[in-house]
């Protein structure tokens, strides 16, 4: 395993969906908040107008050492057994036209779980990540948490930011995160964090979401960045892909 | 697991044992020293080891979480922590002198000592809450006063913070608080609401100005319950000579439903600093507890005593401000009042739990002892107490979200700004003088107000005139 300095800020990114005004917005954000380290949760492309783009840009960060599993819509590019609803599958087929070998070659290569130190990376429910199983509740997040020791599991897929935890005396809590306001990820308690989508937010608030973990003083920080979401829209538009795609953006639903 | 801690002179993470302060139920307090830190702090450590309780466990936990977020007056500073993987702790700041606690033995005390004490703990009860925490452990052991006087808070083992996860509510059915001082949302579960620590606080102010607990004792929880449905002897019944003003903001803040309470802790801390501007109610006078027919409604309604109610949103303290506006009453400043109603008017109508202080300053002279009489013989502050009531009229607000306050001063501006800080103003409303040769002669006092005042101020101009 790589080693970096000892306390760092690291941004985690799920469920871009090829939304680049989005994910360029929350980029920008967390490099003002002093980031140093990268990880994307899966699911880079579907939805959105702009895959080529964010798969370059997320392979150029993993080249520089950011870490990235697999998400459902990364492996539908290369599956097209993987079932979707029908929006999504439109979507997956014409992102499918816009990628090249390399980076279908780079989707095909992600792992599905990704240990760092501690800490446990993972698209969706981690005991069959391959399931995409969406974190809905306790249920899912103590299922979840059963399967690895790690102190803190990140995940994605659902598209709504949680936060879980499990004390020593295995109760499971739940919380619904607020942006912009560090919880400390105390050592006695297992937590799982479950984060909003970067591209395609389904909490009602159409802001892009993304999460700040601060290894030093042990908080998380789920942070809301407002993003050009007409633009992003227009190109959805444009290129085609189904209109209620574009529509969501506006309400984040 | 921990070690158990013993001897002074021990040392913990830097910290060195000097003497063992309190042996409490859920944890012992240390006082210790570290060579970087001027004075000694205290280190409070949690009794947890075989067949503890997992509560206390919890219960630090969320201590641990809340405690170094919070910053002021009204708490002790956070210095440090340590974790359950080695020795847990928590090192704050010591405070001198005692807790409310042995005042228990010389109960009653003075009316006015009591709201003294009562205008203190709701001055810091809206300090934490506006750090989003609802304390929901208030009592006299939880309660200590700076050598200047303000009110400390202690112990936020039961406390509940609206940005971070309340791991006390998820894992205990079985709400967790001081039986006599519990609100009856917090026995149906509700951990999120303000307003249960003002209930605290009227349990207390009851308490310490009768030398009776309202509800008793009783920790069974068929005891504690009977308070969702049954109220208080009223004060004036154990006490005939009780203020009708105290008897009026006591009960209001021990009424079952949070909705019927002070909407905020500096609402409640506005009338106990202005006594003689509490608008009495039927509250004030009552001499006996609510007829057996209410009681029985309240009873048998669900909403009230239901098990284990859906957590609500509690509205924050920004959406019950103080509305402040300084009136000036002269003649030929008509266009001017007229624009501060109509501004005031728009403010209040977004946020319907507003309360508005209208004031007016009057001038005293720098050396000469002014008469209060004018030269008709009038008195000059009635004559201003009216002007302001009658300003308010068009505005048709309820009284109990009026205020009017003649401020006698030297200084202007600077009496403004003291009533702004002593009674937690959100927002003051001032008009500018546009008389420029006033102005030249005395010094802008909205300009001193927009720029010193520690709230959101809004400097009001009549409506433009055609030039």
């Amino acid at each position: 395993m790589r080693r970096w300095g000892k306390a760092v800020l690291i941004a985690l990114f799920a469920d871009i969906h090829a939304n680049r005004q989005a994910f360029e917005a929350c980029l920008d954000h967390a490099r003002a908040q002093g980031s140093q380290r990268y990880v994307f949760l899966g699911d880079y492309v579907g939805y959105g107008a702009d895959p080529d783009w964010v798969l370059t840009t997320v392979m150029d960060m993993v080249g520089q050492g950011a870490l990235a599993v697999l998400g459902n819509h990364d492996n539908a590019v290369g599956e097209p057994s993987e079932t979707m609803n029908s929006e999504a599958q439109v979507a997956i087929e014409w992102t499918r036209s816009q990628l090249g070998p390399e980076q279908r070659r780079f989707l095909a290569d992600l792992p599905l779980t990704v240990q760092d130190e501690s800490r446990l990376y993972v698209h969706a429910e981690a005991s069959k990540p391959k399931s995409w199983i969406y974190v809905k509740s306790t249920v899912e997040a103590a299922t979840s948490l059963s399967v690895t020791p790690a102190h803190i599991t990140f995940c994605g897929h659902i598209h709504t930011p949680a936060l879980y935890s499990l004390s020593i005396t295995a109760k499971m809590t739940a919380f619904t995160p607020v942006s912009g306001a560090a919880v400390p990820m105390l050592p006695g308690r297992r937590w799982l964090a479950v984060l909003g989508s970067v591209g395609q937010p389904r909490d009602g608030n159409p802001a892009a979401a993304y999460a700040l973990l601060d290894t030093d003083k042990k908080e998380i920080t789920f942070c809301r960045v407002p993003y050009d979401v007409d633009e992003a829209a227009a190109r959805i538009r444009k290129a085609g892909l189904p209109p209620w795609l574009a529509d969501r953006l506006h309400t984040g639903k | 697991m921990a070690k158990p801690l013993h001897e002074p002179g021990v040392m913990v993470d830097g910290f060195r044992l000097e003497q063992l302060v309190n042996r409490g139920g859920m944890a012992l307090l240390w006082r210790v020293t570290r060579p970087d830190l001027a004075a000694p702090v205290l280190m409070k450590v949690p009794r947890i080891g075989e067949g503890a309780d997992p509560a206390a466990i919890v219960s630090f936990e969320m201590e641990q979480m809340i405690m170094p977020k919070l910053s002021g007056i009204h708490v002790p500073k956070f210095v440090a922590a340590g974790d359950f993987s080695a020795q847990p702790y928590l090192a704050m700041e010591e405070i001198e002198g005692t807790t409310l606690l042995p005042r228990l033995s010389q109960l009653p005390l003075p009316y006015a000592e009591v709201a003294d004490i009562g205008v203190k703990l709701a001055t810091a009860l809206d300090d934490l809450h506006r750090q989003h925490v609802v304390h929901l452990d208030i009592k006299p052991s939880n309660i200590m006063f700076r050598p200047s006087g303000e009110a400390v808070l202690l112990d936020f083992g039961l406390s509940h913070h609206d940005q971070l996860p309340d791991l006390m509510q998820e894992e205990f059915r079985l709400p967790f608080g001081t039986a006599p001082y519990m609100s009856p949302e917090q026995l149906r579960g509700i951990r999120n609401d303000p307003r249960s620590d003002l209930f605290a606080l009227g349990v207390l102010l009851y308490f310490f100005s009768t030398g009776v607990r309202p509800f008793g004792e009783g920790e069974r929880l068929s005891t504690m319950r009977r308070r969702l449905w049954r109220d208080p002897v009223p004060p004036r019944a154990l006490r005939p000579d009780y203020p009708q003003w105290l008897q009026e903001i006591v009960l209001r803040c021990l009424e079952i439903e949070p909705a019927w309470r002070y909407p905020t802790a500096a609402q409640l801390a506005f009338d106990l600093s202005h006594p003689d501007q509490v608008k009495l109610t039927g509250r004030a006078g009552k001499l006996k507890k609510d007829p057996f027919t209410t009681v029985l409604r309240r009873r048998f309604n669900t909403d009230l005593t239901q098990g284990r109610a859906k957590p609500g949103s509690a509205a924050p303290p920004s959406s019950a401000p103080i509305i402040a506006v300084a009136i000036d009453l002269t003649q030929g400043s008509a266009p001017l009042t007229e624009a501060l109603r109509i501004t005031a008017e728009r403010i209040l109508a977004t946020v319907p739990s507003a309360r508005l202080a209208c004031l007016n300053v009057l001038k005293q002279g720098r050396i000469s002892l002014d008469s209060v009489l004018d030269e008709q013989g009038h008195n000059k502050k009635i004559d201003r107490l009216v002007g302001l009531r009658h300003w308010a009229e068009p505005l048709k607000l309820d009284e109990d979200r009026l205020t009017v306050h003649v401020l006698e001063a030297v200084d202007p501006a600077a009496a403004l700004l003291e009533f702004v800080q002593n009674n937690r103003v959100d927002h003051i409303l001032i008009g500018a003088r546009h008389d420029s040769l006033m102005r030249s002669l005395l010094g802008s006092v909205s300009a001193k107000i927009a720029a010193e005042a520690p709230c959101t101020v809004t400097v009001v101009r009549p409506p433009r005139t055609h030039a």
